[in-house]
């Protein structure tokens, strides 16, 4: 996790408040590294977190992961990480025959249903175990990303349908936080995409959008970070909260500076 | 297997190892040495696969484009496990140059290479490969193409563009010796026969296979996407380049190549209609190739004639799903072509997308205005912002 983003967001790992959906959006550049941050925060929170990781190998994230602090085979390993490999999985639906169900055994269909298989999947990754003794703080769902989906051939209403699903069981039901990513494809008019990120704005409390500079590329500043703080289910009575930052990303750290304050250019 | 320990990410090795094995490739310490050099530094117990290097960042494992030129811009080279997609220009006059000089560099490596067209016999295609330019036998030739700009020497001072003293120097041209990573081709010469039969190669021309009646298993992919996707798995697990056949230890790379993916020759409509039925089936077969390349030791090159595809959203979901995107752009037909910036130019190359591959960081290139041409044997990339500074009529 990033100490830095950590005091933007006016939280820790011990201190982070419960039932809350974040989601991370990124519009022309690479957010993966809010995932990553995510990842391994929530990790060090102690809570059991399932990941989909639908876009990147394990050992991409365990690599980065390891360079953050945390050993994701060893969460894997002790029961705290439970790991859905979209990449491998789906080489195997696609070239075996299954014989039970697979969370992602929609790319075998030829018109997609619904992702009831992989809200099943969640559940039961998430689900308390009854051992008498809490071992872990409270559930987590990760998933990196859910564009992806839209690609596969899933309606954006059936992901909207989702999001809803799980929101009900780990947010309400057991008090755990969800955290997603969603593309922004700016002028590329992807309807769908646009659909379902409209959707979950409306649902998340936090949103952290990363986006490219208006100016282009630049080595010193890699982009411009977005935080909105909503409260969806109140009345709008307090405004909902925005701050502006800009990044640059380091090899096992972000640093984060007011809107023109980089040390670079100061 | 040492060697295929190095490449992280796309080992199909158990995870704990994995993690053991990157770790002792990345030290804090980070060489900022020249990448020019095909020289294998990652430690005299590693054994590895020729024509690959680890890469200087993160020792991810690297194999040239073809075009040192590019493998410089693009952070020393292609890496294993991920798949290279090239924007057709809009003639497709220069994109099967690109796709010929990967397979020229798989051939000269030793490489296996699988190449697949709708359109060629993928024999005529490997026919067609540049030569390889080697040593001093043809170092007389080649100073006939030294390009007749003058590279600014590091220590002459400039006193009028001293901007352009810190812009970073292009990969400079020069005869190959033997280095083992990335080298030169003549594309004037054809590849010598003998080199050819030698390599070991895989072809997937779709008229041919589409004919046969072998049952297709119903996966919502055009039919051609779904045999050649089933073809390359095929190749990756019997040849072993997944490590999980247990009769074949494969320490070798497989070189794929796949021409003019989602024209309508190979069955798919997002060139013809804006929504067509098959919306789904292109950015699947990317997902599959994904999981395919990441779980073995392979390279994939893939030009696309994205200028064709009428649904803006289907390119950028495509450039989600592959990894390093170049977009190619020619100045033929184009107001360009006249344009005096250019004239030396015969198309701007651009680099869309740099992957991040077990890391946050990834190698963009500082120099984003890039520029292409092919001369009479060599193709050649530089920054087309330098010729600016040739006009006599220019007042500073």
């Amino acid at each position: 996790m990033f100490v830095e983003l950590n005091n933007l967001l006016n939280t820790t790992p011990d201190t982070a408040e419960q039932g809350k959906l974040t989601l991370l959006c990124d519009a022309k550049t690479d957010g993966s590294f809010l995932v990553h941050h995510f990842l391994s925060f929530y990790l060090k929170a102690n809570c059991k977190v399932c990941f989909v990781a639908l876009i990147q190998s394990f050992s991409h994230y365990s690599i980065v992961g390891q360079k953050l602090g945390v050993s994701l085979t060893m969460a894997r390993e002790r029961g705290q990480l439970v790991f859905l490999e979209g990449l491998k999985s789906a080489v195997d639906i696609v070239f075996q025959a299954q014989k039970e169900p697979h969370p992602l055994q929609f790319l075998r269909e030829a018109n997609a249903g619904n992702l009831k298989p992989l809200f099943e999947f969640v559940r039961e990754a998430l689900k308390p175990v009854d051992s008498g003794e809490a071992q872990w703080t409270y559930p987590v769902l990760l998933v990196d990303d859910l564009s992806v989906l839209l690609s596969l051939g899933m309606g954006a209403v059936a992901v909207l349908d989702f999001i809803h699903y799980c929101r009900a069981t780990v947010c309400w039901e057991l008090k755990g936080n969800m955290v997603v990513l969603v593309h922004d494809s700016g002028d590329a008019e992807d309807e769908e995409n646009d659909i379902l990120l409209n959707g979950l704005s409306h649902q998340s409390h936090l949103i952290l959008r990363a986006e490219g500079l208006a100016t282009g590329f630049c080595r010193d500043v890699h982009g411009q970070l977005r935080i909105l703080w909503r409260r969806p289910s109140q009345p709008t009575v307090h405004r909902d909260q925005s701050f502006t930052y800009q990044y640059k990303i380091q090899d096992k750290s972000v640093s984060f500076f007011a809107k023109g304050m980089s040390p670079a250019v100061l | 297997m040492a060697a295929v320990a190095t490449c992280g990410s796309v080992a199909a090795s158990t995870g704990s190892a994995v993690a053991t094995a990157s770790k002792s490739n990345v030290t804090s310490f980070q060489r900022r040495g020249p990448r020019a050099s095909g020289t294998n530094d990652s430690g005299p117990r590693l054994v590895s696969i020729a024509g690959t290097r680890p890469s200087v960042r993160n020792g991810q494992l690297l194999v040239s484009t073809g075009l040192p030129a590019l493998d410089q811009l693009l952070g020393g080279g292609l890496a294993v496990g991920t798949v290279l997609l090239i924007e057709e220009d809009k003639y497709n006059i220069y994109s099967p140059l690109l796709f010929k000089y990967f397979l020229a560099e798989g051939t000269v490596s030793g490489h296996t290479l699988l190449v697949a067209s709708a359109k060629e016999d993928p024999a005529n295609i490997l026919q067609e490969l540049p030569a390889p330019l080697l040593d001093d036998k043809c170092k007389k030739e080649f100073d006939e193409d030294v390009y007749d700009h003058k590279t600014p020497e590091s220590n002459i001072k400039m006193r009028i563009a001293w901007r352009y003293q810190l812009l970073p120097k292009m990969e400079q041209i020069g005869p190959v010796s033997s280095s083992r990573f990335g080298h030169y081709y003549d594309a004037s010469k054809r590849m010598p026969q003998e080199l050819i039969e030698a390599s070991n190669w895989h072809g997937f021309f779709l008229p041919e296979k589409i004919s046969s009646t072998v049952k297709v298993e119903p996966c919502s992919l055009t039919p051609g996407y779904t045999k050649l996707l089933q073809f390359i798995q095929n190749i990756i697990y019997e040849e072993g380049f997944d490590g999980s056949n247990p009769q074949k230890k494969q320490r070798n790379i497989l070189r794929i190549g796949i021409q003019n993916l989602g024209s309508p020759l190979w069955g798919d409509d997002i060139c013809c209609a804006e929504n067509g039925g098959n919306s789904h089936s292109l950015t699947k077969f990317l997902y599959v190739l994904r999981g395919l390349l990441r779980t073995s030791l392979s390279a994939c090159i893939i030009t696309m004639p994205t200028h064709l595809i009428q649904n803006k959203a289907i390119i950028a979901r495509v450039t989600t799903l592959s990894d390093i995107v170049v977009g190619l752009e020619s100045f033929i037909g184009s107001e360009r072509e006249t344009n005096p910036l250019y004239k030396d130019y015969h198309g701007l190359i651009h680099i869309r997308q740099i992957p991040r591959l077990n890391n946050l960081i990834c190698d963009e290139s500082d120099v984003k205005d890039l520029a292409f041409k092919l001369k009479r044997k060599l193709f050649t990339i530089e920054c087309w912002r330098k010729s600016l500074w040739s006009f006599p009529n220019l007042k500073i």
